[in-house]
């Protein structure tokens, strides 16, 4: 394969490479970083890469991939499906002996003394992992504007957001830096990051994936998922990541659907799609939705309808209520789990003045940028003496009456819900940084699935003003693999759309900096 | 609600413990009370009859065996901390050593 084909291989093709012999994965890693070396002056969606670390896996790879060859065909469909396949984490994902910052001042120089869960399976199937990535503020904000460090920019049109918090691993996966990525979703961090760079992005059930080792932000709510450029590629990284573990006890023993590792594809997937009801909720149609993003929306629906699905409208009445509920509850977590930079045990420290109580205010006021520092304002403020019961404890019950309305989707025999993943494209850089609300809005229709713990994807399903737009299905809970495949249907649906040919217009200014 | 005053803010940067500037304080105060006036809604809410959720994919929560495994070696746990003394982290006296009495 050459240099530019290695480039924007998927995973799935890549391992089909590795197999064959046709490519191996030193070389797929090393094209990388020279992209990576080139672009990301640009880009701006890295904060850490494993230059040595990751040609050592790799080279470990192909080694593994030429004895199997050898060894005949069994041996060869014997090897984890990742094997050799080059990844990019979140900076909130701890990785021994690397930075992990979680986008924040407050952990800079922090150097993981462990692997996250996800990191060691990630490590024990063989991928390549090539670094680190950019991200809001321990994962708060919707455009990843909130970095302490860098700014990232969309890959469609450099003069916009690349959606966030997961913005830099976004950002990675489109512009060809890596197949793969990790994020994280607390209320929209991996589906509106994937729908705004042209990518899949899911949020699986909450306690699919395990958070050992994950910074935390809103432990109710925060999920880890997948970025890809496929449904199947995202189907292979979630299977590799799930499952049962015994350091997050909210780690689900639901088995695996293994499902995942078979997805249909091409017209077995998009025949898969005829039988299947859709609900479309009327309230995901919010004030203020571009026109452009409706009509790209509304038209996968239609071929959803044209390949045999039956769409019909619903309402979700409460779904007005999840932003006010998720901007309760999130902060209110968010405020409790970020007690614990205090600058004593590790991270930045202002302590040492003589008086420890200024300590822990010079750390904690100096350390937190501002969405942080609003976000544990609000969530002390929400937590505090007089004020529990009108805002946190009103905020857990409408939550229940939030996942009531989800339960009688299904129970009234949906298959999943279709909907917009965000309301408008890619934003310009500094748009909604004045406003927080105008910024929380970004997220109103993606946070009503963290609310009732639903697994979520992000796909693309066309442009509007040239820029991508998310189609976002949500499912009953444990349904990943069905989220799936109705993603890869779709896909298939629509695999010789004139949209779909469109690679990020801005590709080529990416290469105009130095790195 | 009622507006959050400006002593009302300067009391939760306290229970936070977070050292801000008058301006800072002057911005938070501003966000916060645009904030809570955005989601006042939600008192008109009748949860009269609704149990809160911690959390609402229900399953069971199983603890892990206790039995002994590994945990982190000190020299890891303590590869990040500001100051160390041996095998503690070092942290500034909260007691004064004048007795009392």
């Amino acid at each position: 394969m050459s240099g530019q084909s290695l480039r924007r291989a998927t995973a799935t093709e890549l391992r089909a490479a590795f197999q064959s012999g046709a490519a191996t994965s030193r070389a797929v890693t090393d094209e990388l970083f020279t992209a990576i070396e080139q672009e990301d002056g640009v880009l701006g969606a890295w904060l850490h890469l494993r230059h040595e670390e990751a040609r050592a896996e790799a080279d470990r790879a192909d080694a593994r991939y030429a004895a199997a060859r050898a060894a005949g065909a069994a041996a060869l469909n014997a090897l984890p499906p990742l094997l050799g396949v080059p990844i990019a984490l979140k900076d909130l994902v701890n990785l021994t002996d690397t930075p992990t910052t979680a986008g924040s001042r407050i952990l800079q120089g922090y150097i993981s003394p462990y692997d996250a869960t996800i990191a060691a399976r990630l490590k024990e199937a063989g991928a390549v992992i090539l670094g680190k990535t950019n991200m809001d503020e321990f994962a708060m904000g919707s455009s990843t504007e909130f970095s302490a460090y860098k700014k990232t920019v969309n890959p469609w049109a450099i003069d916009r957001v690349p959606g966030g918090s997961s913005g830099g691993s976004s950002a990675a996966v489109a512009a060809f830096h890596a197949p793969l990525s990790i994020g994280t979703d607390t209320g929209g961090s991996i589906r509106q990051p994937a729908s705004l760079t042209g990518i899949v992005g899911m949020k699986p059930t909450y306690g699919r994936v395990s958070r050992y080792g994950i910074v935390a932000f809103a432990s109710s709510l925060d999920q880890v998922g997948p970025f890809a450029r496929t449904a199947q590629d995202a189907a292979l990284l979630l299977h590799s990541i799930a499952g049962a573990d015994a350091h997050d006890a909210t780690s689900s023993r639901s088995p695996l659907d293994a499902a995942l590792l078979n997805l249909p594809s091409g017209d077995a997937a998009a025949s898969a799609i005829r039988g299947k009801r859709f609900a479309l909720p009327k309230e995901y149609f919010v004030a203020g939705m571009e026109a452009g993003v409706e009509r790209a929306v509304r038209d996968a629906v239609a071929a959803l309808e044209a390949a045999g699905g039956i769409v019909e409208e619903v309402s979700l009445p409460t779904t007005e209520h999840a932003l006010a509920t998720y901007y309760i509850v999130a902060p209110a977590e968010a405020s409790a789990n970020l007690a614990r930079y205090d600058g004593i045990r590790y991270g930045a420290s202002k302590h040492g003045g003589g008086d420890l109580l200024n300590g822990y205010l010079e750390t904690r006021g100096r350390g937190f940028g501002p969405e942080v520092r609003r976000r544990i304002m609000l969530g002390t403020y929400a937590l505090s003496a007089g004020y529990y019961d009108a805002y946190y404890v009103k905020a857990q019950k409408v939550r229940t009456l939030i996942a009531r309305d989800f339960d009688r989707i299904w129970a009234a025999g949906f298959d999943a819900i279709v909907a917009p993943t965000s309301p408008q494209v890619a934003w310009k850089f500094g748009a909604k940084m004045s406003d927080p609300v105008s910024m929380y809005l970004a997220d109103a229709c993606t946070l009503p699935a963290n609310m009732a713990g639903l697994p979520g994807v992000s796909i693309p399903c066309g442009l509007s003003e040239n820029l991508p737009v998310g189609l976002q299905l949500i499912g009953k809970p444990w349904s990943e693999a069905e989220l799936l495949s109705i993603s890869a249907g779709y896909e298939a649906l629509t695999a010789t759309a004139a949209w779909r040919v469109v690679a990020p217009h801005d590709l080529a200014k990416l290469g105009g900096g130095a790195a | 609600m009622s507006d959050l005053t400006r002593a009302e803010v300067e009391r939760v940067a306290a229970l936070a413990r977070l050292g801000l500037t008058s301006d800072e304080l002057g911005k938070l105060q501003g966000d916060l009370n645009l904030i809570l006036e955005q989601w006042s809604h939600l008192a008109d809410v009748d949860t009269s009859s609704v149990p809160p959720s911690a959390q609402t994919i229900v399953q069971a929560m199983p603890l892990r065996d206790d039995t002994a495994e590994p945990s982190l070696p000190v020299d890891d746990a303590l590869r990040n901390a500001p100051a160390r003394s041996g095998d503690f982290v070092r942290v500034q006296a909260i007691l004064s050593e004048e007795a009392d009495g």
